[in-house]
């Protein structure tokens, strides 16, 4: 621990809270010792989430895109206060900082700011019926009385595409696409606020996919639900989100509008990333960016901009200076030394 | 309990007779197999267009399990031609996998058994039928002829053994008559280097550990291009992968294939990859082809109600859409299939016979097959 106090500094300036966002993330950093040696001492830092700013607005969706490792999840995890301590940085809910709260305090919020996991086959106990995996945390936070806990139970699972009879079954009799149900069933239990969708839709077969991206849909405009969509899947992004936050090594390179981004990519490394997308038309023969090499070592990321060992538009600026976040148009931010003037 | 029943609860006495009668079938299926010195006569056949370098006719490939037999592949007929690329889709447990496995012979036996049906392998000089070649010749096929990439590059390579030993092994045992140890591992360097592993002397020490998911899918390709095989059967080789990573690995297999001039199978369920690398596709549907046709006719004239909403439920960049469309339902229990069109009970756009026989093969063009009775009655009416 003492370590990891040595490396917080202030180099953030706080931000003050505006009502009109649920969620507000100011420079958020999240890293990871490396441990080494016979006393376990730290050699080094896993930069997970380096740097990390965006507002996400009530009842919208925030897609979040970039390659494996890149800190996508461990962004959505630091947010929830599931990965420990965070290293530095703000997290607002409702213009509460997250971290400032005590246990018992952070437990009610637990019902506000719930997760859907990746995968639906490890994420649901295989020994509990359906009933007890959905009704657990309901009962444990006294959210309905005794009375009407089956009568709730029964209504979420309804919402949620199950049928009644269900409740008593095990997950191991259920599909992919119904134990994501499940999941989801499981998080809108509570009747978050906030939800972190991390990968649902990955582990699916297509048409499932667009059961389940419908039903979270369909559930966003119900219960006005607002979502952090984790995903590699550009095209699932596009759908969902209202906007889009695509990262690289811990950095969050470009946000903005899912309209903007998609139209108008700034940032080299979006546009890489979107020219890969495989489209479902043989006529269609694109310009693909091609991208040299693999993502760096994130506990020793390159210096500069740490996209520069890979960007096609390398400046001798880059290999030196970290760029800032600029606001190309509004909402649109991208952090990148193209667009310095 | 007694609703439990009535959806396919089997009690212990039925599964025992179940799996008495099919240990009789697969027991004499394994006697047929294991038979020694079997003559070439049994094997090897012709192929029905020499253009082709497999051909599956009316393959059935059943599972006999304890709760009744698995129809995983039930009658699929379909070619790969020399030099082409054939996409197979379809959700998962569709049979996609096991046709190709029916090709390897790496079904799960004895319970996993070819039934019915012929695969013509064309090997050049002579054409094998996969279905009935014994064992040992088997052997020299798989790697030599037809080699397979895995899904998962992360469990497929061996944790314990340096990459260069596990792609050493395959060309020793399928190529290494005449060749030193020098040679062999020249041989895998210069493969390292063909799949873009810039340091492939460093690779060539390493463990599967110490390689990222994409470099790991390149030993893989690597290791089933050790021979220079006819047919490589890629299984989802990029699902597992970033979409960076996979345009990498699409554009190495399309770069590889036209350079040692063999034919790929593709089988995965993303239809961007399908679009991008496929000349033809075969779309498959609880064990049955439903349509097959060149990429430009699926994609610009889907036909089957089944490739129509697959279709439509992906959603596409730049198209915006306020709600996808899945397809209702789900797949019908494999264990007894219904004996009409598989999708009728899914399908919104049945007419009056989907209720009868499964439907015919119908030709829209030569290439173009669907099995659909709605295009039997408008061929009826013209």
């Amino acid at each position: 621990m003492a370590a990891n106090k040595k490396i917080i500094t202030p180099d953030f300036e706080p931000v003050t809270y505006d009502p009109q966002y649920i969620l507000m993330v100011n420079q958020l950093k999240k890293y990871f010792p490396i441990k080494d040696g016979m006393l376990s001492k730290t050699v080094g830092h896993v930069k997970a989430v380096d740097g990390v700013t965006f507002n996400l607005k009530r009842g919208t969706t925030m897609g979040l895109v970039g390659e494996s490792g890149c800190g996508k999840t461990t962004t959505g995890r630091t947010i929830l206060r599931l990965a420990g301590e965070k290293t530095s940085g703000q997290v607002l809910f409702n213009g509460q900082e997250v971290y400032d709260l005590s246990n018992k305090e952070m437990r009610s919020l637990r019902t506000k700011m719930q997760i859907i996991f990746q995968d639906p086959f490890s994420s649901l106990s295989p020994r509990l019926p359906i009933g007890e995996i959905i009704g657990e945390a309901v009962r444990e936070h006294n959210l309905v009385s005794k009375e009407e806990f089956n009568d709730y139970i029964d209504k979420v699972m309804d919402d949620c595409g199950l049928q009644p009879f269900h409740k008593s079954r095990y997950p191991h009799e259920f599909s992919g696409g119904q134990r994501q149900r499940i999941c989801i069933a499981r998080a809108l239990a509570l009747n978050p606020e906030f939800v972190v969708c991390d990968e649902p839709v990955s582990a699916l077969d297509v048409s499932i996919q667009a059961q389940i991206i419908n039903l979270l849909k369909e559930l966003q405009e119900q219960r006005n639900l607002t979502y952090l969509f984790i995903s590699h899947d550009l095209s699932v992004v596009e759908h969902i989100s209202d906007t889009v936050g695509v990262m690289y090594l811990g950095n969050l390179v470009e946000y903005g509008e899912t309209g903007d981004i998609f139209k108008n990519p700034l940032h080299p490394y979006t546009k890489a990333l979107f020219s890969a997308i495989p489209i479902p038309d043989p006529k269609v023969k694109k310009e693909r960016i091609v991208l040299e090499g693999s993502i760096p070592s994130p506990a020793n990321p390159p210096q500069g901009c740490k996209f520069h060992t890979r960007c096609a538009h390398c400046m001798e600026k880059c290999k030196h200076e970290a760029p800032v976040q600029k606001e190309i148009e509004p909402g649109h931010y991208v952090v990148c030394h193209l667009y310095d003037e | 309990m007694a609703k439990k029943k009535a959806e396919g609860y089997l009690s212990a006495k039925e599964s025992r007779q179940i799996s008495k009668r099919n240990r009789k079938i697969t027991d004499e299926l394994e006697k047929k197999r294991k038979r020694k010195n079997v003559p070439e006569s049994e094997y090897v056949t012709k192929m029905h267009d020499p253009k082709n370098a497999v051909e599956f006719d009316n393959l059935h490939t059943y599972f006999f399990t304890d709760t009744g037999t698995v129809k995983s592949v039930d009658g699929v007929s379909f070619e790969v031609p020399i030099g082409k690329t054939v996409g197979i889709v379809g959700e998962s447990g569709c049979g996609k996998s096991v046709t190709s496995l029916s090709l390897m012979q790496l079904l799960q036996r004895p319970q996993g058994q070819i039934v019915e049906g012929e695969i013509r392998l064309n090997l050049g000089d002579k054409v094998y039928d996969i279905a009935k070649t014994p064992q040992e010749k088997m052997q020299n096929i798989r790697g030599n002829m037809v080699s397979m990439i895995f899904q998962e590059p992360m469990t497929s390579l061996n944790p314990v053994f340096r990459i260069g030993r596990q792609i050493e092994e395959v060309i020793e045992l399928h190529d290494g008559e005449g060749k030193s140890k020098e040679d062999i591992k020249a041989r895998t360097i210069e493969l390292l280097e063909m799949v873009g592993i810039a340091n492939s002397e460093g690779v060539y020490k390493m463990y599967p550990h110490e390689l990222s998911g994409g470099m790991r899918q390149r030993v893989m390709i690597a290791i089933a291009l050790a021979c220079n095989p006819r047919i490589i059967i890629a299984d989802e080789p990029t699902t597992a992968l970033d979409v960076t990573i996979q345009a990498q690995i699409l554009d190495l297999l399309r770069n590889l294939k036209d350079k040692i001039n063999s034919s790929i199978m593709l089988i995965t369920h993303d239809l961007g990859v399908i679009a991008e690398m496929a000349d033809y596709i075969v779309v498959m549907y609880a064990g049955r082809v439903v349509e097959k046709g060149t990429a430009e006719e699926i994609f610009e004239h889907p036909s089957h109600p089944y490739t129509i909403g697959l279709m439509a439920s992906k959603p596409v960049v730049g198209k915006k859409v306020d709600k996808l469309y899945s397809i209702p339902g789900k797949v019908p229990n494999p264990v007894d299939m219904p004996n009409y069109c598989y999708f009728k009970d899914r399908c919104e756009m049945c007419v009056g016979p989907c209720a009868g026989d499964y439907p015919p093969e119908i030709s829209l063009s030569e290439t173009h097959k669907v099995s659909c009775y709605r295009y039997c009655e408008e061929k009826g009416e013209k």
